[in-house]
């Protein structure tokens, strides 16, 4: 199978209106005849089904959280990227679209990435009319800040809270669709499978997870925007609910999934402090904006951090990065703090962090200063680990954040089943091996108002004569049985471990082995303990209750159970990519000095994973990245 | 550290329920509350009984998932503080804690610990919106809004969903609910051109959801995990009567 | 969309309005005993003229009736916002929520009803005698309510009965004033404040002054 990404034709700039100047359209009066599913809430989900519904398809909504506003959308702190140059310093989408691809270190699509930042300008303007209150200057205007990676300030904020507003925005679009009755909105309802019929996405089937009924519901198109993956790894900044489990079972009903194995891994999250530690909180990343990273220069030192004199410090991003110091990007950031604290020269109870400290940020500007810029940041910080950040260093920790990789999609966010798009997080499309801060926001919201409506009425043109879809159809019902099979499995197996008990042991062996750093005997290993985590997860998993009740237990059982099976594929992907490129790093291909090498001969491409079948070697079909018009640079923040 | 727990009990909305005593030993100070929930829920499940059900997702505080009465106070002993955010260094050794489900006539328990709270979508949805489709926005700069009213409308939309203003309110009111919205929108020009209809319809609304009368003890504010003011209560009654009296 | 005219927001503000006036009245009531205080005659003089012209007047007449009105506008809507608040709470069966908020604001109903009993002693006592019943008459030929009230006050009971009901009072006051404000819309922090401290010092002068009134004749006066 050649997987063709259906890039428009023209010079980069003119792709995405040609695009839309020739896509094929649906009269009004056709769109009430077309049903669209729309899986997730967040900004991607919430965006596209409140657009779909406006302009008159009929949309039904999923949400396995109880309201909608919950997705983890609104977790994002930082802000949103956008090429307006209301600066004045030289933004443009031109720039933007190469800071984005220099940032994923070159394996993201130029169409995609340029469209991205072409779209970004419009999502301000949507959400300033939607009520976002983005922070403003004295004069009124929208005021933006800075952040890591680039040289422009093109980040638009609501205080430390920016995806929380966004996402209200998008949720209260979509509430008000549910009003006007276009939508129906199905919350506590997690998607468990996906049913194709004669080659096309027909339809969905969900459970009910008030009262355990499983549920049918077709329609002509879904759309799965259903997040990232991150939480894999059990602890990280993602919500506990966070899954891979809708993209998942899209996979094993043909949908390709493109390079998995890039996990963004956040430098400043907290630290674990016990394996009782359900999840790692994030810092945000403008706090190294004024504090400095290190370490005692000496190992397994026990002193009090103020107890170590300036001469016994290492300020390591300083020392290796000069240019860039303790402003690098994240996943430099994040691997220079591993290296550190494999070596032995972590900090804290744990010896899993690193210092963060202000003390000379203080001595410089002020408490009040800093108080004023990160207030909320340091009461947090204090709320969670009792520490006053005013007079000792914080301790901060890498932690798995975001999934760049997820189901392949090509140009009209379309995978490789037809009528299955997938948008936001959990499509691999924008960012590369690496994100850029305040890229996620965008792009969620960019994929859901203004890509999506166009690509799904360009598929659902050729709809209109399909009549309503049947749910009694055969692939309904065989969907339907595998689902409940699967889940009677679960509870059946009686054994004396719990779902947590699996996910901990999988998060673990893949932060150790595909986490920040791979490499090829140790993805080798973690293939086959992942294997045999497997085998036993089916034999000493313990889920009380039954799945015809509310079962909070088999919900997450559920989502090991994928998460046991993405594991090894993501592995597979790491195993096969023998270079080094932004999230990805692989310990044999990195410089003397410790950076990583790419290898644009033999990678320039993405990797699309097809499903063979359990314990199955998948099967790669690469997508050779083509570059016309920027030249492939090796990233430099020394 | 030991701790006692009495956590309330309830196998669906139908069902009695009752407060049912459970020991953790070695609880540890640095734990969050809720992770001294899930050792408690493993322990259960590996001793054949049913987990509790309690509401959580991001634990991080913003996504308004969890919510818990602990001790007799929503969210627990802290202010602006939710229960994912509260740590057990809060708690002494020997402590007995009360688990309760938020509690009110508009929040009917689901199981245990877990309540409905989706009559705070529908007063979203009675009018919780400014009606802009896709495509129909002007440019962002065009309408310059003073920082300060931008950042009071923050104030306002910062709300979480928790609802922990009803479950502290001793008539259930969800009066800073409803009004932290009607007061976000109607501050923001673009929010002004709705501003009757949202705050009759979402007043109408929040009436209709079984929610009681305020009386401004104000118990609310400080529970509030986002400390919403309670002065949006006030835009919220101004804005109502004001649309009562002007309305076209 | 119409609002309901039995909107929750709708029985507040007939709380709010009608508390205000019954505030206003009581400064009006309060100036007029601050008579009491004059030298014996004088006030018996005084205060009988003033309680005569109240009698009499036509525009007093009504304002009295939107007086009585207030009241039982006041009681009624509480009674029934209390109803309904009641079937709409939860319970707890281990319940603190008492620490966020003050004791009075959440107890503005006993409050209103000591006040309220209080209010059945004080029309019997005063209103009644003063309108049906048989009254001594002063030198100037008005009825002589002095004599009734200066009489009541020197039983140490009535005292401090009175004393007690005008606590309730202005604890009822303490909360009621900034709340009517509240429930009327006043959102601006500027004037907000202005109110919340306008308001603490009303009830302080009012109680003070309401609660001096028998003190002073139980212990001075006579």
């Amino acid at each position: 199978m050649e997987l063709n990404a259906k890039i428009p034709p023209g010079p980069l700039e003119q792709k995405w209106s040609y695009y839309k100047d020739h896509a094929k359209l649906v009269n009004p009066a056709n769109r009430k005849k077309l049903d669209v599913i729309v899986v997730g809430t967040g900004l991607a989900g919430s965006a596209a089904a409140a657009s779909l519904a406006e302009m008159g398809y009929k949309v039904k909504s999923f949400c396995f959280q109880d309201s909608a506003r919950r997705a983890h959308s609104v977790a994002a702190q930082g802000g949103v990227n956008a090429a307006k140059n209301y600066k004045n310093d030289g933004d443009s989408v031109y720039r933007m679209f190469y800071d984005t691809l220099k940032g994923g270190d070159f394996r993201s699509r130029e169409a995609n990435v340029y469209r991205l930042a072409e779209c970004s300008l419009a999502l301000i303007d949507q959400a300033v009319a939607q009520g976002v209150p983005f922070g403003r200057e004295y004069g009124g205007y929208l005021n933006n800040r800075s952040f890591g990676g680039v040289q422009v300030s093109r980040t638009f904020y609501s205080r430390g809270q920016t995806g929380q507003q966004l996402l209200l925005g998008a949720y209260q679009a979509l509430i008000r669709q549910v009003s006007a009755k276009a939508i129906s909105l199905y919350t506590r309802h997690e998607m468990l499978d996906l049913v194709v019929i004669d080659g096309k996405a027909r339809g969905i089937i969900v459970r009910n997870l008030d009262t355990g009924e499983i549920e049918r519901h077709a329609a002509h198109a879904v759309i799965l925007a259903t997040g990232g993956f991150g939480k894999i790894y059990y602890l990280s900044t993602l919500a506990m609910g966070c899954n891979a489990s809708a993209i998942w079972r899209a996979h094993k009903k043909g949908a390709f999934m493109a390079s998995p194995s890039w996990t963004q891994i956040h430098p400043t999250s907290l630290p674990q402090s016990g394996e009782y530690q359900s999840k790692l909180t994030l810092m945000s990343e403008s706090l190294r904006n004024d504090g400095r990273i290190w370490v005692p220069l000496k190992q397994a030192d026990n002193r009090k951090p103020n107890d170590i004199p300036e001469a016994e410090r290492d300020y390591y991003l300083e020392r290796r990065y000069p240019a860039f110091g303790n402003l690098a990007p994240r996943d430099i950031s994040s691997r220079a703090a591993k290296e550190r604290i494999d070596a032995g020269f972590g900090i804290g109870a744990q010896k899993n962090a690193v210092y963060l400290d202000f003390s000379k940020a203080i001595k410089e500007q002020g408490q009040d200063k800093i108080k004023e810029k990160y207030g909320n940041l340091f009461s947090m910080y204090r709320k969670i680990t009792d520490i006053d950040a005013y007079s000792e260093p914080m301790m901060i920790s890498p932690a798995a954040h975001f999934s760049m990789g997820g189901l392949w999609v090509d140009y009209e966010l379309m995978t490789t089943i037809p009528g299955l798009f997938a948008l936001g997080e959990a499509n691999f499309a924008d960012h590369g091996a690496n994100r850029l801060g305040a890229n996620s926001l965008l792009q969620a919201c960019v994929d859901g108002y203004f890509i999506a409506p166009y690509t799904l009425s360009n598929y659902l043109s050729d709809e209109i004569k399909t009549g309503s879809i049947d749910t009694k159809h055969p692939e309904f019902e065989m969907a339907e049985a595998a689902v409940i099979e699967q889940l009677q499995k679960l509870s059946a197996i009686n054994g004396n471990k719990t779902a947590d008990y699996y996910h901990k042991k999988l998060g673990k062996l893949l932060y150790d082995h595909c986490g920040l750093s791979r490499n090829k005997s140790g993805l080798e290993y973690a293939i086959s303990e992942i294997k045999l985590l497997r085998a036993d997860f089916y034999q000493h998993l313990k889920v009380p209750g039954t799945p015809a009740e509310m079962n909070g237990e088999l919900e997450k059982a559920g989502r090991v159970a994928d998460y046991l099976e993405v594991a090894e594929l993501m592995c597979y992907d790491a195993l096969t990519r023998e270079e080094s490129c932004g999230a990805h790093f692989r310990e044999e291909y990195q410089s003397p000095e410790g950076e990583a090498m790419r290898n644009d001969e033999k990678f320039c491409f993405v990797s699309a994973w097809a499903w063979t079948g359990l314990n199955q070697e998948p099967k790669l079909y690469p997508e050779p990245l083509v570059f016309e018009n920027v030249a492939l640079t090796v990233r430099s923040y020394k | 550290m030991k701790i006692y727990l009495k956590i309330w009990r309830q196998l669906n909305a139908g069902a009695e329920g009752k407060m049912i005593n459970y020991e953790m030993d070695n609880v540890i100070p640095h734990m969050s509350f809720l992770e001294m929930m899930d050792t408690l829920n493993e322990k259960l499940i590996l001793e054949g009984d049913r987990p509790v059900e309690f509401d959580h997702d991001c634990r991080e505080g913003i996504c308004g998932q969890c919510g818990l009465m602990i001790n007799g106070r929503a969210h627990g002993p802290l202010k602006h503080t939710t229960t994912c955010q509260l740590h057990m260094r809060e708690f002494k050794d020997g402590d007995t804690i009360y688990i309760e489900p938020f509690r009110a006539a508009g929040f009917p328990v689901k199981r245990d610990l877990k309540v409905d709270r989706s009559a705070f979508d529908r007063i979203i949805g009675a009018g919780g919106f400014v009606s802009v489709n896709t495509g129909q926005a002007p440019e962002a700069n065009g309408i310059p809004i003073a920082h300060e009213i931008a950042e009071s409308a923050f104030d306002s939309a910062a709300c979480i969903g928790c609802g922990a203003c009803v479950a502290t309110c001793k008539n259930s009111s969800a009066a800073l609910f409803t009004a932290a919205k009607i007061s976000h929108l109607v501050k923001l020009p673009q929010g002004k051109v709705e501003a009757q209809k949202r705050a009759l319809s979402m007043v109408a609304q929040m009436d209709a959801e079984q929610f009681g009368h305020c009386s401004n003890t104000e118990s609310c504010e400080v529970e509030c995990p986002q400390n919403i003011s309670v002065l949006n209560i006030a835009r919220m009654n101004w804005e109502f009567g004001k649309a009562a009296i002007f309305r076209k | 969309m119409k609002p309901k005219p039995f909107s929750t927001l709708f029985r507040k503000y007939l709380m709010a309005l009608t508390g205000l006036f019954l505030c206003f009245f009581l400064v009006i009531h309060l100036l007029g005993n601050l008579q009491l205080f004059l030298p014996a005659e004088m006030a018996r003089n005084s205060f009988n003229w003033y309680s005569h012209l109240l009698s009499g007047n036509i525009f007093i007449k009504i304002i009295s009736y939107v007086l009585y009105a207030a009241i039982v506008i006041h009681c009624v809507d509480a009674l029934l916002i209390t109803v309904f608040n009641r079937k709409k709470a939860g319970n707890y069966a281990y319940d603190k929520r008492a620490v966020a908020s003050k004791w009075y604001s959440r107890n503005m109903g006993i409050l209103g009803t000591i006040i309220l009993v209080f209010l059945v002693f004080h029309f019997k006592d005063f209103w009644y005698q003063y309108k049906f019943g048989t009254m001594p008459v002063d030198d100037a030929g008005n009825k002589d309510l002095y004599e009734i009230v200066i009489k009541a006050f020197q039983n140490i009971w009535y005292v401090l009965f009175y004393v007690l009901a005008m606590f309730a009072l202005g604890y009822h006051l303490l909360h009621g004033f900034y709340s009517a404000a509240r429930s009327l819309g006043i959102y601006h922090p500027r004037y907000v404040a202005f109110i919340r401290i306008f308001g603490i010092w009303y009830s302080y002068i009012i109680t003070l002054g309401f609660v001096a009134i028998p003190l002073y004749i139980y212990f001075i006066h006579y």
